[in-house]
């Protein structure tokens, strides 16, 4: 057949109209486009029933009410609960990413020891057995004090689980790790009297006088703080924010009062010298006080206006005008606590700034401060103390504090066993080198720790523990809040891992045990101890899900006993030498203490504090030589040396540098560990002499182009 | 059953002064949204955040610097008269981000998607990501996923979409019980997760809204433009870019000057002239 022209078109065009009148090829793209659209490597999520249910946060002192969105029972989402006493319906990007905690890749997954430098699985009967069998060698050679105990929990059931297993096994050696509760509790101790804490009334208070408390970036209760802060703002009343950086807090302040970083102390004592002098407070008005008249004599002639700017950097006239200003408020309220008010503090710091508020007359008013009672609603029977308890309980603490025990251990030793729960001082205390070089003295470690953090990489046994997420627990409202708030955690899901309730693990390893011990631990599990020591609110507790113990001034004032500022205590030295003064920052999206940061945490950091593997340091340009803005440089210390990115800010005074803390950890999870420096590993411990905590607020340093 | 109803047109307004930089709403965002995470999010150019808290300083050395913090979600930009001539949706090939005339959200369809990238060319504001990676979690994560929001998968844009599955959800409940969707009922995972309460979300164009009452948006044209573009009445409220006539549904609000200038990309002496033009058409509202 040949072929022309004519049915050439004619062929061309029956097969176009063929093909675009049949379903073949509409049906090829169709296919196409959904082959295409086939990722079977996307995660489908199971879709069902959407239910809310309530618990509380533990991440942080906060212990914020959290509601839990679940699809079919599985969690899906955190958020704040609405109506809660603390919180209200507010939340921190830390709470939210709760559920990141649950699959965390440094979960620890199952009971191990540590067999050689590696550690091994064990079963939870095993774990137990080993445990009981090696402490139960150490009561039996008649010294149950060289078992200690470092924890993070100050209050709660747990805390007070702990407490008696150390005194059933016959030990004083409990130490807690500095928090801004523990920090206060004991500027209450020194000024006011044993077992009270303190509780800053800011929502009602016109003029809020911070020394450097970050407020807005995790001091205390978190939430309760940005949302009293964001109410300040809107009643218009005063914030003054004594700083030497532009901290989000300070820029929220209405005035900012730059001070050279370490000297908050003294101005705070200038500001006692004015009111005692210009405002005339008599000593008289200070009734029922100890030591007032030697502390005013001494606080008028040592921190005269004229010292205290030379010291602080504050004209006279400033101090002088603010001093004033804050006796004039009606609700004045002075907060101490620089930075979280955790890691590098000092009593004298904490007492100075309380001792203002007691002469302005603070003291039980509303917008003042609250010298509250202990939160006393848990009834634990009698504890059952054998001979070598009674014995062992009576000794004599091995160190005042934490920072001292580390010395005491890396110096002597001292301890045969270890207990760690809810702490991480591998990484949190000034100098983990030396922290991990005393816990290396110590012969067997148990560690409760649900995440293989810094810590529990150095222990023999891990006994881990379901985190808030899966455990029923009573949390504690606390750090600085002028209320008292029992909060039920509740469990959202059943463990995702082999892990236990601690309070499960101390219970099963008390029953091994045996003997006295055992007695004081007669309980079927933690969930039906907790039930019978919280009777007296049990029925509100479980029912509300959350018990207001008071949140009212408490009645009277209490006596303040000025002894210890009398004394006239010095400001701790700062280490080293250098053109700088290297001061660890405080922020907001990044977790400090015991609790690592959440991916999602650490995905919100800004590239001007996490470059890659860098921390980046914050220095105002006016002092940073010839270093330019993204340069990396050499940041050397009396402690140590670290290549770290620079970061221009003008919003830090000049000659101080800034370093995020919170950054680097070192374990297994590459979302959060491995990146920047440790800002701890540069900074020695400066112990303060009567308080035992690390004053080290920063430290003497160098700088140069890597 | 469809009825004639006056459209929503939903929109929010961020008290930049309020706001401290916390970082709840990037949080409670990526949660809700199903947002992945990698190893190193440093670099923020391929770091995915629909919700971003920009930070904005005055310039100033210490202790005079300020500090402003600007959350950037979605602008969902309505377009002159609010026609839905968004930057994005005028230039996407694929009909894969569209406008909603019922509520003036600015959709992403992934499926649709093929990664082209012109509307992350286009949009002024950033907001736009592209996945250059299959997401990926760590073993076991998967678990929280939402079923709400699907995951996305590498090649595809993603943004902010007002957390468009929460309307839903208020939408059919609403239709069930046969009445108006209330305004708490429907809020974006931001608002609601923003401790200091910075955030306000509502109808922009129901006056009962809280939103409303503080943006007053201006229903004539604006007289710099002469186009309708939804400018506030409020001296002291703001949009990014406001003089592209994108007419942005995000406003953001300041008391202080510095940060409202900053809203946009002002000539010698220019900031004069629109300060003063600012709120200048309230005679008519």
């Amino acid at each position: 057949m040949k072929i022309d022209r004519r049915s050439f078109l004619g062929l061309g065009l029956g097969a176009a109209a063929g093909i675009a009148l049949s379903p073949v090829g509409v049906k090829l793209t169709d296919d196409s486009s959904i082959w295409t659209q086939n990722w079977p490597w996307t995660p489908v999520p199971e879709d069902g029933e959407i239910t809310y249910d309530r618990s509380v946060c533990s991440l942080c002192p906060g212990a914020c009410g959290i509601s839990v969105r679940k699809i079919n029972g599985r969690p899906v989402k955190i958020e704040g609960l609405d109506d809660y006493p603390i919180n209200n319906g507010g939340a921190c990007l830390h709470g939210i990413s709760g559920l990141q905690y649950l699959y965390d890749p440094a979960r620890i997954k199952t009971p191990l020891k540590k067999t050689g430098n590696k550690f091994e699985k064990i079963s939870w009967d095993e774990a137990i057995a080993l445990v009981a069998q090696t402490l139960g060698k150490i009561r039996e050679s008649g010294t149950p004090e060289s078992l200690g105990l470092i924890t993070g929990a100050d209050s709660g059931s747990m805390a007070q689980l702990f407490a008696r297993f150390m005194d059933a096994f016959g030990s004083p050696n409990t130490y807690t790790m500095p928090s801004l509760e523990s920090n206060l509790a004991l500027t209450a101790a020194a000024l006011h009297g044993a077992d009270r804490r303190l509780g800053f009334d800011l929502d009602h208070s016109d003029f809020i006088l911070s020394f450097g408390a970050a407020l807005i970036e995790g001091w205390g209760a978190p939430v309760a703080c940005i949302q009293a802060n964001a109410s300040r703002c809107e009643r218009k009343a005063k914030l003054v924010q004594v700083d030497y950086r532009l901290s989000n807090t300070a820029n929220t302040a209405d005035k900012i009062i730059a001070v050279k970083p370490g000297t908050e102390a003294d101005l705070a004592l200038g500001l006692c010298a004015v009111l005692l002098t210009k405002a005339q407070i008599s000593t008289g008005r200070l009734f029922g006080d100890v030591n007032k008249f030697a502390f005013a004599t001494m606080v008028v002639k040592e921190y005269t206006p004229a010292k205290v700017e030379a010291i602080t950097g504050v004209k006279a006239a400033d101090i002088e005008a603010l001093a004033m200003e804050f006796i004039k408020a009606k609700a004045p309220v002075a907060v101490p606590g620089k930075g979280r008010g955790d890691v590098g503090q000092s009593l004298r710091e904490f007492a100075a700034v309380q001792t203002l508020n007691a002469l302005a007359g603070r003291l039980n008013k509303e917008g003042g401060v609250f010298v509250m009672g202990p939160a006393d609603y848990l009834n634990f029977p009698e504890n059952v103390m054998d001979e070598v308890a009674e014995k062992g309980a009576g000794k004599d603490q091995l160190a005042g504090s934490v920072n001292e025990l580390v010395d005491t251990l890396e110096k002597n030793g001292g301890l045969s066993a270890l207990f760690i729960y809810n702490a991480n001082p591998c990484y949190v205390l000034s100098n983990p080198e030396k922290v991990k070089a005393a816990m290396d003295k110590v012969g067997f470690k148990v560690s409760f720790s649900s995440f293989m953090d810094e810590t529990a990489l150095r222990s023999d046994v891990i006994l881990p523990a379901s985190i808030f997420l899966e455990r029923l627990e009573d949390v504690v409202s606390g750090a600085g809040l002028a209320k008292t708030v029992v909060g039920l955690c509740r469990p959202m899901v059943k463990p995702v891992f082999d892990t236990k309730h601690p309070g499960d693990a101390l219970i099963l390893l008390a029953q091994a045990m045996g003997h006295s011990i055992a007695q004081s631990f007669a309980w079927e599990s933690y969930d039906s101890c907790l039930g019978e020591v919280a009777e007296k609110i049990w029925e509100n507790l479980s029912g509300d899900g959350y018990v207001v113990i008071d949140d009212r001034p408490p009645a009277g004032t209490p006596a303040t006993d000025f002894s210890f500022l009398a004394s006239g205590p010095k400001a701790a030295e700062v280490m080293g030498e250098g053109d700088y003064t290297l001061v660890p920052v405080d922020k907001m999206r990044l977790a400090g203490g015991s609790m690592a940061s959440s991916p999602f945490a650490v995905k919100t950091v800004s590239d001007k504090v996490i470059s890659g593997k860098y921390s980046v340091v914050e220095i105002n340009p006016a002092t940073a030589g010839a270093l330019k803005d993204g340069d990396v440089a050499v940041l050397k210390t009396a402690m140590g040396t670290a290549k770290v990115k620079i970061g221009f800010n003008e919003g830090i005074m000049p000659g101080v540098i800034g370093m995020p803390r919170g950054l680097g950890h070192a374990f297994n999870n590459p979302y959060v560990a491995g990146k920047g420096v440790n800002v701890n590993d540069l900074i020695g411990p400066v112990i303060e002499p009567g308080s035992g905590l690390d004053a080290a607020f920063g430290v003497k340093a160098t700088l140069s182009k890597a | 059953m469809i009825e004639n109803k006056k459209a929503h047109k939903f929109g929010m307004v961020i008290d930049l002064d309020k706001c401290t930089g916390c970082g709840a709403c990037m949080v409670s965002c990526m949660a809700e949204n199903n947002v992945p995470f990698k190893e190193d999010e440093s670099n923020k150019k391929d770091s995915i955040t629909w919700m971003r808290v920009y930070r904005l300083t005055n310039g100033k050395s210490f202790p005079e610097t300020q500090i402003a913090y600007i959350p950037r979600p979605c602008q969902h930009c309505g377009g002159i008269g609010d026609h839905g001539h968004s930057p994005c949706v005028s230039v996407c090939p694929a009909t894969a981000t569209d406008y909603g005339y019922d509520t003036g959200i600015v959709s992403q369809i992934y499926t649709r998607c093929f990664g082209c990238r012109y509307c992350m060319g286009a949009c002024p504001y950033h907001a736009r990501y592209f996945n250059w990676w299959d997401p990926k979690w760590p073993e076991g994560m998967e678990n929280y996923l939402s079923p709400n929001v699907s995951p996305r998968m590498r090649g595809v844009v993603e943004k902010c979409s007002f957390c468009y599955h929460r309307y839903q959800l208020a939408r059919e409940q609403a239709i069930v019980e046969d009445r108006e969707i209330e305004e708490m009922e429907y809020q974006t995972a931001c608002t609601t997760a923003c401790p200091a309460g910075a955030i306000v979300f509502g109808d922009l164009n129901n006056p009962a809204h809280k939103v409303h009452q503080i943006v007053k948006p201006d229903p004539h044209p604006d007289p710099l433009n002469h186009k309708v573009v939804g400018k506030s009445r409020n001296p002291k409220v703001f949009r990014l870019l406001e003089r592209l006539g994108t007419n942005t549904k995000v406003y953001y609000m300041s008391d202080r000057e510095w940060v409202r200038k900053a809203g946009d990309n002002y000539l010698k002496g220019e900031w004069e002239n629109v300060k003063t033009h600012h709120g200048a058409s309230s005679s008519h509202g």
